[in-house]
């Protein structure tokens, strides 16, 4: 590993980790799934830089595109789904659904 | 003596460091689904984890170009199964956040603690049983529900 690579990958390292720990804090359910995916995108250069071409293609395309949609579609239908304050609400399938539940 | 900044050492330091924030997550967080996104962080590093395993510095990805003298490869294997688990992690979160849709339209709340409040009080109504309200006293025999419930009488004497 040359140096440019070794100051790449502890650039990627610090966002990442950073980026770990703002899933923790931050408050906005949006912006936590988005800390999640820059993680799996870090994940991803990292594995670039470690010779693992195959994975970093499955890790971009899988757990930064398909883990992201999956989240973030289930924050609509939890009815997380905050943006500037306002909550969006769930669409009326599951409030039909909790209606009948309840 | 602080050992020098070695490649391995940055990404030693953030699997673990990824590993052991997204377990704090998981053990630590209140609401529901900041703990599935908690649980992506960990399966993040252990993927790491794994494939900083088969690593080499001075080795070339496993790739084989022609069929002459090989350089160094990295090992392969790890790889193979951490593209596995990638997908499996996915799958993994998919399950998760439908249990948590299922959570959610029978509780209408996603507080951990209130989850598992609500979720005893659903059990004792269903068995038939006063709830344990202290957390620390010994539980003291608590009948199996329904099957002795319907075994005691089974004569339907109870009008």
């Amino acid at each position: 590993m040359t140096t440019i690579e070794l100051w790449i990958a502890l650039t990627l390292a610090l966002m990442m980790l950073s980026a770990a720990v703002m899933v923790l804090l931050v408050k906005n359910h949006i912006a936590a799934v988005a800390a999640a995916s820059v993680v799996s995108l870090g994940l991803a250069l990292l594995f670039v830089l470690m010779r693992a071409p195959d994975v970093a293609m499955t890790e971009a395309a899988v757990g930064v595109g398909l883990s992201s949609l999956i989240l973030a579609l289930a924050l609509r239908r939890l009815g997380l789904w905050e943006v500037d304050g306002k909550t969006v609400k769930p669409n009326p399938l599951s409030l039909n659904r909790e209606k009948r539940d309840g | 003596m602080i050992p020098a900044l070695t490649p391995e050492l940055i990404l030693y330091a953030t699997a673990i460091g990824l590993t052991t924030i997204g377990l704090a997550g998981v053990v630590l967080s209140v609401h529901l689904f900041r703990m599935v996104l908690s649980l992506v962080i960990a399966e993040a590093g252990v993927n790491l984890m794994l494939v900083l395993a088969g690593y080499r510095w001075d080795a070339v990805a496993p790739i084989l170009t022609s069929l002459g003298e090989q350089p160094a490869m990295v090992d392969p294997v790890p790889q193979a199964m951490v593209l596995t688990a990638i997908v499996i992690g996915v799958g993994v979160q998919a399950l998760a956040v439908s249990i948590l849709i299922r959570i959610r339209q029978r509780y209408a709340t996603l507080d951990r603690w209130e989850v598992a409040e609500r979720m005893d009080a659903d059990i004792a109504a269903t068995a038939g049983t006063p709830r344990d309200v202290s957390q620390e006293a010994p539980l003291g025999e608590r009948p199996l529900p329904p099957i002795p419930a319907k075994r005691v009488d089974p004569s339907g004497s109870e009008s």
